[in-house]
């Protein structure tokens, strides 16, 4: 059994984003990274699916980018998985040339299973788990609550706006990691220290046989301010005065 | 432009969100001059075609196989129809529905896909769209290269179309059923049923925090206060985590986005997380014991105080009204 965990390198969640004067892009100076808090859950999902299975089975992060993006490599392997390699990319990445360079990089390395997290959480595009898993004609399990292994393939709980649905998919297939599927582990110091010794593999694109193509283009971004009046009210019937007279919403 | 929507039903009528994807089609339309064609998918699909044939004409996929929406099939179907009759245009209201099937369709139809669209304009001629970055502290224009191009846009951007004076037609795609994938199987629907109105639909919602303490006060102060004032509940995250309320409740980045008249937080702190679920709404109201927490800084009206003081008085308050 083959599991590939796909990884994005991410700014930290609880940092404020500050978006360039020119709208090019964000300030990055001092941003921390992150490994893509979704991708931390699906690595965790890995890992106890490695621990619980009977053969042997091997997990492979994975990540698209640059030099830098060996840090979050390195937070996986430290967690647990058993290898990493880095695609080395320079030029920015929309879901479609993910998608791309994992389909290529998938069928070299042949996995059973691709657990990668529903969305990341700086662009919020949720769609290259999909992406990959229509260019691979390979079944998906989007938004993945619980995953269980049956005969002949995998059965999944899916997190819906209708509710919890179950799906059966045969494998090869790909899973979408969602909030609840588990919580990631803590990486002991012991094996953070492991993890530095390991070495990361990396390939290009020229490897792949990829090219990249844009398709979504960045015109440009801006920050969003907040227009609230903020007042403070004393009291529970000051504020039903509030929304009743001026509101008008009560 | 010839434009899809691909429209969400619940066995009856079309849902509110793909009314607004309605309109959506329908500004680009007349910007275009193209078309708009509805697509729906499913099994015994004549009420649903009725309903949605009142806001275009309707192509109706209707086969026991497509009984399920599966994401493989559907997205097979979509790719077809797409590459068959030469859509330039495919949205949809960006639910968990669009969101598993739509992607999977761009994969196919070469990965020009805008998810999340909160706004659309032309500049020199090209069709541009507004989403959100960064669980919405960041809004980027972007333009797709490539065609077909896939979008979900958000109901909350798009006011719902109403319906036309007259009926469309009624179209009936033919499914070779040899062609459908058979990789995944649907096993079971497990929904928890509320007599609440969907936070996305409805006019006031009243979400808890991490304030509440056990389902049953969930129950009784927001779903008590809900009830009174005819609002959806949600929630923060951190009662779905705690098993308090269904996943389904949550308003946030990563649950659903919601821009009501009124949005009331009780006892939620605040996090960009939670904000980029809420911060669109008309008017916000937040109940927080911490006159610092951040919701106050995004809030139209805050008092600070104990929700479950608070709360209580709120409903004796309408009892007998
Ligand atoms: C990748 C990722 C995605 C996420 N997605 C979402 C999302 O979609 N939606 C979401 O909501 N969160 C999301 N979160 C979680 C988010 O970061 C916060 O942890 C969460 O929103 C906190 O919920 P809360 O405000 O209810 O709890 P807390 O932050 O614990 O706040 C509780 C608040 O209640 C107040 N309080 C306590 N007791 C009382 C009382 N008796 N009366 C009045 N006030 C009281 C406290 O002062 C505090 O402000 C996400 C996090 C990550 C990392």
């Amino acid at each position: 059994m083959k599991i590939l965990v796909p990884i994005k390198r991410v700014p930290d969640t609880d940092q404020k984003i500050q978006v360039k004067p020119d709208g090019s892009g964000i300030v990055t100076d001092g941003l921390p990274f992150v490994i893509n808090p979704f991708d931390a859950i699906a690595v965790e999902e890995a890992l106890r699916i490695r621990e619980r299975s009977t053969d042997a089975a091997e997990v492979l992060a994975v990540s698209v980018g640059t030099e830098a993006c060996k840090a979050q490599l390195r937070t996986a392997l430290a967690m647990g998985a058993d290898n990493a390699t880095l695609i080395l990319c320079d030029a920015p990445l929309d879901p479609w040339n993910v998608a791309c360079v994992l389909k290529a990089f998938a069928q070299r390395y042949q996995p059973d299973l691709i657990l990668m997290g529903k969305q990341g959480v700086d662009d919020d595009h949720g769609q290259t788990g999909q992406m990959l898993a229509a260019l691979l004609d390979w079944p998906q399990a989007t938004f993945a609550s619980k995953t269980e292994f049956i005969t002949g393939g995998l059965r999944v709980t899916r997190e819906t706006d209708a509710g919890l649905e179950i799906v059966r998919v045969s494998l090869p297939a790909v899973v979408t990691a969602d909030l609840r599927l588990n919580e990631p582990r803590y990486a002991s110091m012991t094996s953070i220290m492991k993890a530095r010794k390991k070495t990361i593999e990396r390939i290009t694109m020229a490897d792949l046989g990829v090219n990249i193509e844009p398709r979504v283009e960045v015109l440009g971004l801006e920050a969003v301010p907040s227009r609230r009046k903020t007042v403070r009210v004393g009291s529970l019937d000051e504020l039903l005065v509030k929304l009743r007279d001026e509101e008008k919403v009560l | 432009m010839r434009v899809l929507i691909l429209c969400e039903h619940d066995g009856k009528g079309i849902r509110l969100g793909s009314r607004s994807a309605v309109a959506f089609a329908n500004a680009v339309e007349e910007q275009t001059r193209g078309s708009v064609e509805c697509l729906l998918l499913g099994h015994s699909l004549a009420t649903v075609a009725q309903d949605a044939a009142a806001y275009a004409p309707v192509l109706v996929a209707d086969h026991p196989a497509l009984a399920n929406p599966v994401a493989d099939r559907y997205a097979k179907v979509i790719t077809d129809l797409v590459k068959e009759r030469g859509f330039d245009l495919v949205v949809a209201a960006a639910t968990t529905f669009a969101k598993d099937i739509l992607p999977r369709a761009a994969g196919v139809l070469g990965g020009a896909m805008a998810s999340e669209v909160i706004g659309h304009e032309f500049r020199e001629g090209r069709l541009c769209f507004r989403r959100p970055l960064f669980a919405g502290a960041v809004v980027a224009t972007v333009a797709l290269h490539g065609k077909p191009q896939i979008v979900t846009v958000r109901p909350s951007a798009y006011a719902p179309a109403s319906a036309r004076a007259e009926y469309s037609a009624i179209t009936n795609v033919t499914i070779d059923e040899a062609s459908l994938p058979k990789k995944t199987e649907f096993e079971a629907l497990q929904s928890k049923l509320s007599n609440r109105p969907d936070v996305t639909e409805a006019r006031i919602v009243i979400s808890g925090g991490r304030a509440i303490k056990n389902s049953e006060d969930f129950e009784r102060l927001v779903g008590g206060l809900a009830d009174k004032l005819h609002a959806a509940t949600g929630s923060s995250r951190a009662l779905v985590d705690a098993g308090i309320t269904p996943n389904a409740f949550q308003v946030g980045q990563t649950g659903k986005v919601v821009a009501p008249e009124l949005y009331i937080a009780l006892g939620i702190s605040g996090a960009v997380q939670h904000l980029a679920g809420m911060k669109n709404s008309k008017t916000i109201v937040a109940i927080n014991s911490d006159p610092e927490a951040p919701i106050f800084e995004v809030a139209d009206y805050c008092l600070v105080g104990d929700v479950y003081e608070i709360v209580p008085q709120w409903i004796a308050g309408l009892n007998g009204k």
